[in-house]
């Protein structure tokens, strides 16, 4: 009899309301409230948009009247174009790999984790070449509102890109290290979605600061 | 229906994290968190009274100097920033943490140690910010801290710095409970517990954890934005860069008018529990209820620049928030009204938490109505910035959140200690608060329309103001009295007050079904809910007798099983979330104290080091089955 009662509130344990785990429901939340960070952001690079007193600009070149020095302008669509797809392909490997979790294949598992880690990280180097060029192009975080609220939305991203490959990378360690098995699969499912969620915050940012004029 | 567990007097062997210090340090136990929100926000209410009563003696009189200027920001700022921040939105966490996963019949919360973790954060955040007073360097440009009032133009000190860092620390507190909260509430309602057989409380909680989640990341961004101003010279609140000032107050009041939800709908939610069962009927209109708080809530995102129309928006901006503010007194009247049809022929009885509730029903609607009043744009040019406001803003605060969560304090101190407040007590403390409060803020409506602005340190004399400011400062000082009563009631009763037994107040809902206080796993068997109010016969309860417990005692509280005894598994006490609050406040102390990035670095690699420890160990002891 105590052993059915412990049985019985062993299977009360695992119960949940939705029949989903709770990490997938409090991602949701997650990703809810991540939305309206961004959103805040990217309104106030678009409410600032234009009004900055002195240049440089994203899109146009401006000559310091005072010293006649000459900026040109700022953004390089080329180049973040490129930066983008990488990040989109990530999103690519992300779902190879979480399904390859599923189906417990360890190779492709890793492979696919690694790839994932590795074309975020290959974005983070896109985000650091364009910054360091940036500046070197006369655009600090405190030139202008432009340098202002491009450099906060861009490297707030960045961070979530960031603390997603250590996350990938986490993940990487623990499948060389005992191998995932289709019970860690919710684990990179939500990995999964936050590191989806990053990239399509991305496609948002780079229709509304760099390809908007 | 929902069972209740045996009594037995069983004595299990002590766990190593039962008792003392360290048993509060590790908790992750949602009723021990719930009762450390409780007794810290009781003790920043106090010192948020404190900087109130100093203020009320300093305008006393015409030319009052008690106090300087530079104090008196100091004193209305932390004043505001303490009572919104410190004392009743973790008030309400408080009670969302003590009954949520009791009102769904779960043995606790989603992410136990997430809200350990919330619970520092909490406290890490609010030391962080009245630390300043050791440097009387408080911050002091009111709590909504307007650009460019808050920038390092205006504002060079380091007073600000305190309290841009330490709403951040709030700020993820809050946003860390509120991911917990709804994935606790949605995932782990116990069978039967659909929706709509919630507790009300319960829902109002849901709703909040809502409005948190999706307005807290704004307040996020408008204060990185102030800090990176701050701290590294961005231009985000810079006007000689061409930054709008208008930026600060959109971001903020995008925040900060469902932040207003925020303080009074867990408060709405208590009164929901209390008015039922001391009237002894079911609450009027659940479904309608649980409709307006999710409308409210809705609406509150859609009303934030009523706040602002004496920046001159234009006439479109004006009349559509002014429309939308109208409109969001709907569902607001609409719960005042089901209060009223739940009282309305109702067995009620007059306990202290009915009181109080009342309180809230009457007091809440003064507020709300001259709420209404500066909906419309010609009439707030008249009150805005003047004492009619405060008036206004403190019905709400204090009349309404306020006298909302002390219903809950009398409603639930038996659930949550075993033992009942002192009703003779509870009583001096309704009326006196209900009084004091009155003469308190009533005068300001008139003092305000006679042209008092907010936030003057000082005034003359003769300009119609005196006898106003005469009666609201006897009435602060009533107000005071009635606190310390509470207080003496409160600890005295901890130890000293009337055994409750399971359900004091033959109360409806299943969080009343446990012993009181609840064994550390709440329910023995996770209940299967059939109705609404399960408690209840299904012909509707009886008048409130056998009279309810008063008598004082020092007897012992009764014994339950322990989880182990059980065979329940409960989640291992752990230090981890307390470390990780060291390690990313160490991080903002370093930022502020001269910069100092070792010890940013420090900090930054002991939160990531405990937050690795923290989510790699299993909640959990490992169990022969795993």
């Amino acid at each position: 009899m105590a052993t059915a009662a412990v049985a019985e509130h062993h299977a009360d344990h695992h119960y949940t309301s939705t029949g989903l785990p709770h990490t997938k429901i409090a991602i949701w939340a997650f990703i809810g409230s991540e939305c309206f960070f961004f959103a805040s952001l990217i309104s106030t690079y678009l409410i600032y948009k234009g009004r900055s007193v002195v240049g440089p600009f994203p899109h146009t070149a401006w000559t310091d009247p005072s010293t006649g020095q000459h900026f040109k302008a700022i953004l390089n669509i080329p180049v973040t174009s490129a930066s983008t797809f990488v990040l989109l392909m990530s999103s690519l490997a992300m779902v190879l790999a979480h399904s390859a979790v599923e189906r417990s294949d360890h190779k492709w598992s890793r492979i696919w984790l690694a790839t994932t880690a590795l074309l975020g990280t290959t974005f983070l180097g896109f985000q650091a070449y364009e910054f360091t060029s940036f500046v070197h192009e006369g655009l600090k975080i405190t030139t202008n509102l432009f340098g202002s609220t491009f450099f906060i939305t861009t490297g707030f991203h960045g961070a979530h890109v960031t603390v997603g490959v250590l996350w990938l990378c986490t993940m990487l360690f623990i499948d060389m290290k005992r191998g995932l098995t289709p019970r860690d699969a919710i684990n990179v499912d939500v990995m999964a979605l936050y590191w989806h969620f990053v990239d399509v915050v991305w496609v948002a940012i780079f229709t509304l600061l760099y390809l908007i004029q | 229906m929902a069972t209740t567990v045996a009594a037995p007097s069983l004595a299990g062997p002590k766990h190593k994290y039962e008792g003392g210090l360290w048993s509060w340090l590790s908790t992750t136990d949602h009723k021990k968190i719930g009762q450390l929100y409780l007794y810290t926000a009781i003790s920043w209410f106090v010192i948020g009274g404190i900087e109130a009563a100093i203020m009320r003696t300093q305008l006393y009189g015409p030319n009052g100097r008690l106090v300087s200027a530079d104090t008196y920001n100091q004193l209305f700022t932390m004043h505001g920033t303490t009572m919104i921040f410190m004392a009743i939105m973790p008030l309400s966490a408080a009670f969302f943490n003590l009954l949520i996963p009791l009102q769904i019949g779960a043995r606790d919360v989603a992410f136990p140690r997430l809200n350990a973790f919330s619970y520092w954060l909490f406290l890490a955040g609010s030391l962080f910010m009245n630390v300043s007073w050791f440097w009387h360097a408080a911050p002091d440009s009111g709590w909504f801290a307007y650009a460019p009032l808050n920038t390092p133009q205006f504002n060079p000190g380091i007073n600000m710095d305190f309290w841009v860092i330490g709403l951040q620390i709030l700020g993820l507190s809050s946003l860390a409970a509120g991911f917990n909260f709804i994935t606790t509430i949605i995932n782990m309602r116990a069978p039967g517990m659909h929706f709509m057989r919630m507790p009300v409380f319960t829902w109002s909680a849901f709703v909040t954890q809502f409005l948190i989640v999706l307005a807290f990341p704004i307040i996020t961004v408008a204060v990185t934005f102030l800090l990176f101003d701050r701290f590294f010279h961005t231009t985000f609140y810079e006007l000689s860069a061409g930054a709008d000032p208008l930026l600060w107050q959109h971001l903020f009041w995008l925040f900060g008018h469902p932040e207003v939800y925020i303080l009074i709908l867990p408060a709405f939610g208590l009164v929901s529990e209390v008015l039922p069962t001391f009237s002894r009927k079911p609450l009027f209109g659940y479904p309608v209820m649980v409709y307006s708080l999710i409308l409210i809530a809705t609406l509150g995102f859609g009303v934030w620049a009523h706040h602002m129309f004496a920046v001159g928006m234009g006439p479109v901006a004006d009349s559509i928030f002014s429309v939308t503010t109208m409109l969001i007194a709907i569902p607001t009247g609409v719960k005042i009204f089901n209060w009223l049809g739940t009282m309305w022929g109702g067995n009620i009885s007059f306990r202290t938490a009915t009181l109080f509730a009342v309180g809230l029903v009457c007091l809440f609607t003064i507020g709300g109505i001259s709420g209404v009043m500066h909906s419309s744009p010609p009439s707030d040019l008249m009150q805005t910035d003047s004492y009619f406001i405060v008036a206004h803003f403190h019905y709400v605060m204090f009349g309404g959140s306020m006298m909302g969560l002390f219903a809950g304090v009398y409603y639930y101190f038996p659930k949550i200690t075993g033992r009942m407040l002192n009703e003779t007590l509870g009583k001096w403390h309704f009326w006196l608060t209900f009084i004091g409060m009155n003469l308190t803020f009533f005068p300001m409506h008139f003092a305000g329309l006679n042209g008092m602005p907010r936030r003057i340190w000082s005034y003359d004399a003769n300009q119609g103001w005196d006898l106003d400011n005469h009666i609201s400062t006897i009435g602060a000082y009533i107000i005071v009295i009635a606190t310390a009563i509470f207080l003496y009631n409160f600890i005295r009763s901890r130890g000293h007050g009337a055994i409750g037994g399971n359900n004091p107040w033959d109360a409806p809902t299943i969080e009343w079904s446990m012993p009181s206080p609840p064994p550390a796993y709440n329910f023995a068997k996770i209940p299967n809910v059939t109705s609404r109010y399960p408690m209840w016969p299904a012909t509707g309860p009886s008048p409130l007798s056998p009279p309810v417990p008063t008598a004082g005692t020092d007897q012992p509280l009764p014994t339950h099983p322990t989880a182990d005894q059980l065979g329940i598994p409960m989640p291992t006490a752990t230090i981890k979330p307390l470390i990780a609050t060291i390690g990313l406040t160490l991080a903002f102390v370093g930022l502020i104290w001269h910069r100092q990035i070792p010890i940013v670095l420090l900090g930054a690699a002991i939160f990531i080091a405990s937050l690795y420890a923290w989510v790699l160990t299993p909640l959990e002891p490992e169990h022969t089955e795993h």
